[in-house]
């Protein structure tokens, strides 16, 4: 019994883990918060370089991409509405819509990469050097602001892949569903974040 | 059998028995104390390092021309001892040994929030730093930028700066993580009864300095990442040749790296906002302003960064703008200093070694926070920039500040950390040593920084010999004082005289248990006391 007595306990808190996970997220958006400073920066030194690249991207994509992201941010929240109201299939297949729609986007992006690179336009071309800075300055952001992008779905990707694991395994339930809330608050983060660059990259022109 | 459930037997930490054995139940700890001794361990080692590389750069300095090393050694070995000592001892140090220890002690809780993402920070603080020391043996050479990574040159020299880039990114990260962990542990976990104001005032400058690390962190490790995507991809975000601008990079790595410094020198505060009211025995004079001047040294100190760079090209505006704001940072420092020395105003001063280390702090800091004032103003900035000047400056500051409320700290401490007590003779006589040669080491520098004597220089024309000399004798005192100090230290936690729970009759809750703590903290729960200094 005095075993018992020493016995540690899990100490469980879900405000914590939320306020966690806020300021976990505080401090993704301040990484790109660097990277719109940057942007503001040479955007407003370069206006008509950054127009003009601008028109190289296809709006289509970028618009059909952001409507996916918005789509899955619904679904997200659908699934954790289920999993509260006990229902583990919805859920279920929430999440999964989500996961299909973030695979939906890469393959997107990665069209949408290829055909740049098939223009040559892309970091450490042989073309590059030979654009003006403006330019140079437009495709070097684009490239390393979606890049960080689609590396943050990858990684949202991941936790709800987790998350539908646990749903399976009856982990995550209508008790304890605060890795879902988790999970969904940061996918609702990368989605807010796509908003911001849609149209700083895309509609600018 | 009830007899037994009621009777809860005491064990300390150090022998508590988990699920892994030996060393794991060290490497898999989550448990904050030993965690807070495993950084200890680690940032000590560092530090040694750190140390000896300094004293490198000493005995190349006793004569003008090449005594010891090349120039290019000296480069690698000013940037090793920069990145060693900022990224992986002074910025984790207090807050990751001994906030982890004693924060949740101290507000009465069992654990930090995220016990298990503590340890994860811990891990990550780990693998950063052999990353650190891996970008020095890879085969492309030693980085030879100095700790802060200018570019373009960061961008185009040949040495492994990825690698050290990288490393920083990985230790920011870990920074980023002990930080959310204590603002999350300092709202949720306090024990009931005590409030924000009821907090003693060490947590209030780790809920300060956990806010900086928070939000200041992100914006070095994007610079990082941009500055490794330029050196991998031809990314020009900082490199004229490839479109970019190099001033960019200094803003964004100043608006992390000032900041940062607050990260230094705020929990060191906090640590001798503890000790001093300890040591005489008195209510700490103006509490809620010095609770407060820790998050106004935080807020402000966001907004300072510019003053690194009167010298880089920067319009007439924006230089008096931060000329003037630096002054206004230095404001709620000036009232810590003197509610600390009006804290002593008729207090029973007992000078035990924690208190010498602590009241050696304040007169350091007052030379190093001057000078400050001294760089920070635009006319004398252009003068002494880039001199030896802001190299006394800054390690006045930061282990004049810094290392000492650290060595502070953990004289007060370790009886409580490990239950035993050190030698206080040889404790005197290591802080006579180390107060000596550090002042010796660091204060010429002051005079040769203005009569012009570059820093980062590995040679120097023959009149500044002298003080150089006398700085390098300086630098031998010290090293041979911290030798003795962490001598006495180690000797003292090996088979030092058992120690009371409280030796030094101190309020806070860290000494209402016993020494050295059990695994949860507080067998019973705490009782809250409204005002945590309540001496008489």
């Amino acid at each position: 019994m005095s075993e018992k007595a020493i016995h540690v306990e899990e100490h469980r808190d879900d405000e914590a883990s939320k306020l966690g996970m806020w300021l976990f997220i505080f401090t993704e958006l301040l990484l790109f918060g660097g990277l719109f400073l940057v942007y503001s920066i040479f955007r407003a030194q370069y206006p008509t370089a950054f127009h003009q690249s601008s028109l190289e991207l296809s709006v289509t994509i970028g618009a059909i991409n952001t409507v996916i992201l918005l789509f899955s941010s619904m679904t997200i929240a659908m699934a954790l509405t289920a999993i509260q109201k006990n229902d583990q299939k919805r859920a279920l297949i929430f999440i999964g819509i989500t996961l299909f729609c973030a695979a939906a986007f890469l393959v997107n992006k990665y069209f949408e990469w290829g055909h740049k690179i098939e223009h040559g336009l892309y970091p450490g071309s042989a073309l590059m050097p030979l654009l003006d800075r403006g330019h140079l300055l437009y495709f070097s952001l684009y490239f390393f602001m979606t890049g960080l992008h689609a590396l943050h779905i990858i990684i949202g990707m991941t936790l709800l892949i987790v998350c539908l694991f646990k749903v399976k395994s009856k982990n995550i339930n209508d008790h304890d569903y605060v890795l879902l809330e988790n999970g969904a608050l940061y996918w609702h983060l990368v989605d807010l974040i796509w908003i911001f660059l849609f149209p700083l990259m895309y509609l600018i022109s | 059998m009830t007899n037994e459930t009621v009777t809860t037997e005491y064990v300390s930490y150090l022998d508590h028995k988990g699920k892994y054995k030996g060393i794991f139940a060290w490497i898999f700890a989550t448990d904050h104390k030993r965690i807070g001794l495993l950084y200890m361990y680690a940032i000590m080692t560092f530090f040694f390092i750190g140390a000896l590389l300094g004293l490198m750069m000493k005995i190349e300095m006793l004569a003008p021309g090449e005594t010891i090393m090349k120039p290019q050694t000296y480069n690698g070995v000013f940037t090793l001892h920069g990145i060693l000592m900022i990224f992986m001892v002074v910025i984790p140090g207090l807050s990751a040994v001994f906030g982890n220890f004693f924060l949740p002690i101290m507000i009465g809780a069992k654990d930090v929030a995220f016990p298990k993402l503590n340890r994860f920070s811990w891990w990550i603080f780990i693998a950063g730093s052999i990353m650190a020391v891996a970008s020095q043996l890879m085969k492309d050479g030693p980085p030879d930028t100095g700790w802060t990574f200018y570019a373009p040159y960061s961008s185009t020299t040949g040495t492994n700066v990825i690698m050290a880039t990288a490393a920083a990114f990985v230790l920011g990260f870990s920074s980023i993580l002990t930080g959310l962990n204590f603002i999350v542990t300092i709202h949720q976990m306090r024990a009931p009864g005590m409030k924000f104001f009821n907090m003693p005032l060490f947590p209030w400058a780790l809920y300060a300095t956990a806010w900086i690390q928070l939000l200041a962190t992100p914006i070095i490790g994007i610079t990082l990442l941009m500055l490794i995507a330029e050196r991998l991809f031809g990314i020009g975000f900082f490199d004229p040749n490839l479109g970019g601008d190099p001033l960019l990079f200094q803003h964004l790595f100043w608006i992390y790296s000032h900041p940062a410094v607050y990260v230094m020198i705020l929990p060191a505060m906090g640590v001798i906002t503890e000790i001093i009211p300890t040591f005489c025995q008195r209510q700490i004079y103006g509490y809620k302003a010095v609770a407060i001047s820790s998050l106004a040294i935080a807020g402000v100190g966001f907004l300072v960064w510019g003053h690194h760079m009167y010298t880089s090209g920067m319009s007439e505006q924006a230089r008096w703008f931060f000329s003037l704001l630096t002054f206004i940072v230095a404001v709620p420092s000036a009232i810590k200093v003197f509610n600390w020395i009006s804290t002593m105003y008729k207090g029973s001063i007992d000078v035990k070694p924690p208190f010498l280390y602590a009241i050696s702090f304040i007169f350091l800091f007052i030379i190093g926070g001057t000078t400050g004032l001294l760089l920070g103003s635009v006319a004398t900035n252009v003068q002494v920039h880039d001199t030896s000047f802001v190299v006394a400056h800054f390690h006045y500051i930061i282990f004049g500040g810094m290392g000492f409320a650290f060595f502070a700290a953990i004289h007060y401490w370790l009886p409580k950390m490990y239950g035993r007590m050190y030698n206080f003779k040889m404790a005197y006589i290591a802080w006579g040593i180390n107060f000596v040669g550090f002042n010796l080491l660091y204060f010429p520098q002051f005079i040769i920084g203005i009569e012009g004597m570059p820093r980062r220089y590995f040679d120097y024309p023959p009149q500044f010999q002298p003080m150089q000399i006398i700085s390098s004798i300086g630098g031998f005192i010290l090293i041979s004082g911290l030798i003795l100090m962490v001598y006495n230290l180690v000797q003292g936690v090996r088979k030092g005289e058992p120690a009371p729970a409280n030796p030094w009759k101190g309020s806070t809750l860290e000494w209402q248990i016993p020494s050295p703590p059990s695994l949860e903290n507080f067998d019973e729960e705490p009782v809250i006391k409204e005002n945590p200094y309540d001496y008489k």
